[in-house]
């Protein structure tokens, strides 16, 4: 929040002094981008109203007054308001250094009814992946496309962000669309408003699978066949995976230099750490919260923890190893970029698998596996404990590298970091039995925190 | 089989379990009634150490539930939908159960079609995960999954809630043959006075934590049951 407030005051001094040229041209520049990624966080993210709707389909309402309820109730949502932290100083900016009074405050309600827009656009599209998907792919193509400077869509869509504040009256135009949608999104709901239409759940067509060949395993194979079930059928798991796979370009921030804070060479060490760490972090810090909402079960079966956790490790082992096969795109910049992600998959693997797993026991955050709520961070993830912890995990291998690096030399830090890693991987038993003890003794909070809903 | 003694469970300065002595003789058909409140899921929380006493402890065969895991091998439960898997299909979860108590998927088959009428076609095959199903039928699956891996204890929480009556009828047939050979014990609660006479051999009132009643089903005890609840 306060970053957008100060986005709101700074970016117009920003864009002056980076010599980018008008900021309110600039802005208006990047605005498709801007909306577009306003939608797709809204998609993965926003509730729907609908699932408010039900418990007053009894009530003695008339349908138009839920629907209008409903609807009007996501007006005053965050996704909305949220954007009035950077819009509302801008355009206060852009006052105070001359620019024309009446095309500002044209030019700022004709972008916030697109905000708006965004919102009805969204509840209307809701769960419709087979038009979101593809949308957001052509996007993201054209997105890359301006990098390359092959084709430039900011050409054709600043235009109509520019005439809001040439000629203000025309902000009246997003204004007719978004009444229009406000309509649209009132009649469609009213026609669907039965259990069996628009309200109706979305039931996944479910196929057993059985995964045989991890029987070899033993009882390990019975929660690592669970456990990719669960990654694989839950939406929310779903967007870790995704999220990890992000993840991995994470390092081009360094390896490119396109960001000069970054260029001091302990960095890479970070960077290695997080591009092979993707899955590890955002997977292995909710453990055991996958398993949440099932969690007096496995409490009260047979199951002995150290099965059970193993089967968590090895699925970070395995994404590790995936991340890093996949990060050899780094080869590009050098063997010194790859390498940093080999060593930092060593120390992800030795060191961090474990301090993950640990951490996880102090979390104890609900976690609703069908929804996206919270995907992106909780104030419940960041206590004490946890923050403590991720010291070990990112602090001290840059440390250690740092030692190596300029006591002796680049290759010494990379040994030393790696030799780090090995020496965990070593103690997995001593260290896994340490774990073991933490989640028993946290078993009783444990189940108490998974019994209020996520 | 199971005896506790001295057990209590107090939040802040609410005591809402408090029972001196209570043993459940192996094989018995044990059955728990009590207003909303009234400590049924506590008492059977503290059973399977889902939940710390405050004082006193559970002895279930021998094994003292919360200093030792050596009582799960051999007990059994289904209280909520939390000891449901909702991204499983009932066979995944079935097989899974019985995995972790080392059943293969054969006797996991065979023990499933014991249960062919209880499931009324509706659970097997229906290509649902359980998060899909009715509530019903979601209750149909955590129970007979209680069954897997030959437990000596079965601890039901409402078992007859949200089943249609033809499942109902059925149930108290498979809880009454469980009974028969006297070789697994069988803790079930109720709201359903009627199912509980018909079903358990002895019912234990329970009233804001403490037993008031404590009989040994006859003829007389729904009269008697009627008659507690209904003053």
């Amino acid at each position: 929040m306060a970053i957008f407030l100060f986005l709101g005051v700074g970016s117009y001094y920003i864009i002056e002094k980076e010599g980018l040229g008008n900021p309110l041209l600039v802005v208006n520049k990047y605005m498709i981008y801007y909306l577009v990624m306003d939608l797709y966080i809204r998609y993965m993210l926003q509730k729907m109203p609908i699932l408010n709707i039900k418990p007053l389909l009894y009530l003695p309402f008339k349908k138009s007054q839920v629907v209008s309820y409903s609807l009007g109730k996501t007006v005053f949502s965050f996704f909305n308001w949220a954007h009035a932290f950077f819009f509302v100083p801008f355009s206060i900016v852009l006052i105070i250094e001359g620019y024309n009074p009446m095309g500002v405050i044209g030019w700022h309600l004709g972008i916030m009814a697109l905000f708006y827009c965004n919102n009805f656009v969204n509840i209307m599209m809701n769960n419709k992946d087979i038009v979101f998907y593809p949308l957001v792919a052509f996007l993201a193509v054209l997105g890359v496309c301006q990098y390359y400077e092959w084709f430039d869509i900011t050409i054709y869509t600043a235009p109509i962000f520019n005439i809001f504040y040439d000629i203000p009256w025309t902000s009246l135009i997003s204004w007719v669309a978004l009444i229009g949608l406000v309509v649209s999104a009132f009649n469609y709901f009213k026609k669907n408003m039965y259990l069996d239409g628009g309200l109706a759940t979305k039931h996944d067509i479910a196929k057993s699978e059985d995964y045989t060949w991890l029987n070899r395993f033993g009882n390990l194979g019975t929660f690592l066949k669970n456990d990719i079930k669960l990654i694989k059928r839950n939406k929310r798991s779903k967007t870790t995976v995704i999220m990890s796979f992000v993840f991995l370009f994470y390092g081009l921030l360094f390896f490119t230099g396109s960001v000069e804070a970054y260029n001091n060479p302990v960095w890479k060490i970070f960077a290695g750490i997080f591009v092979s760490g993707g899955f590890l972090f955002s997977f292995g810090q909710f453990v055991p919260s996958w398993d949440s909402s099932y969690y007096p079960l496995m409490m009260s079966q047979n199951i002995q923890y150290k099965e059970y956790l193993s089967s968590k490790w090895y699925l970070i082992i395995i994404a590790t190893i995936i991340s890093t096969i996949l990060s050899a795109f780094y080869l590009y910049f050098g063997w010194d970029a790859y390498l940093a992600v080999i060593v930092g998959a060593i120390y992800n693997v030795g060191v961090n698998s474990y301090l993950v797993l640990w951490g996880g026991a102090y979390i104890k955050t609900p976690i609703d596996l069908t929804s996206n709520k919270k995907a992106f961070g909780d104030k419940q993830a960041f206590n004490v404990k946890t923050l403590l912890l991720t010291l070990p995990k990112l602090l001290l291998p840059i440390l250690i590298y740092g030692i190596g690096h300029y006591l002796i030399n680049p290759t010494a830090g990379y040994i030393f970091v790696a030799l780090t890693g090995v020496l965990g991987f070593a103690f997995k038993n001593v260290v896994f039995n340490m774990i073991e003890k933490i989640y028993k003794k946290e078993k009783y909070k444990t189940l108490l925190a998974y019994k209020q809903k996520a | 089989m199971i005896y506790t003694q001295n057990l209590t469970k107090t939040y802040g300065d609410q005591t809402v379990l408090n029972i001196d002595n209570l043993e459940i003789p192996k094989g018995q058909i044990f059955g728990l009634v009590g207003n909303n409140g009234a400590g049924k899921t506590t008492f059977f929380s503290l059973l399977l150490d889902l939940i710390q006493p405050t004082t006193g402890q559970v002895i279930n065969n021998e094994v003292q539930v919360n200093t030792s895991e050596a009582w799960k091998p051999f007990t059994s439960a289904f209280i909520d939908e939390t000891f449901l898997i909702g991204y499983l299909t009932p066979e995944e979860y079935f097989y899974f159960i019985g995995e972790l108590r080392g059943q293969s998927k054969a006797d996991v088959n065979e023990l499933l079609g014991d249960f062919e009428d209880f499931f009324h076609g509706e659970i097997l095959g229906q290509k649902k995960y359980l998060r899909d199903l009715s509530k019903g039928n979601q209750k149909k699956v955590g129970i007979v999954a209680s069954f897997i891996g030959k437990p000596q204890v079965i601890i039901l929480d409402e078992p007859f809630a949200n089943l249609d009556p033809t499942t109902q009828i059925r149930l108290k047939e498979i809880i009454k043959n469980l009974g028969r050979d006297r070789e697994v014990t069988v803790l079930v609660s109720s709201h359903d006075l009627i199912h509980v006479t018909e079903v358990c051999e002895r019912i234990v009132v329970l009233n804001k934590g403490e037993i008031v009643k404590d009989i040994q089903t006859s003829k007389e005890t729904l009269k008697e049951l009627e008659l507690f609840f209904g003053g």
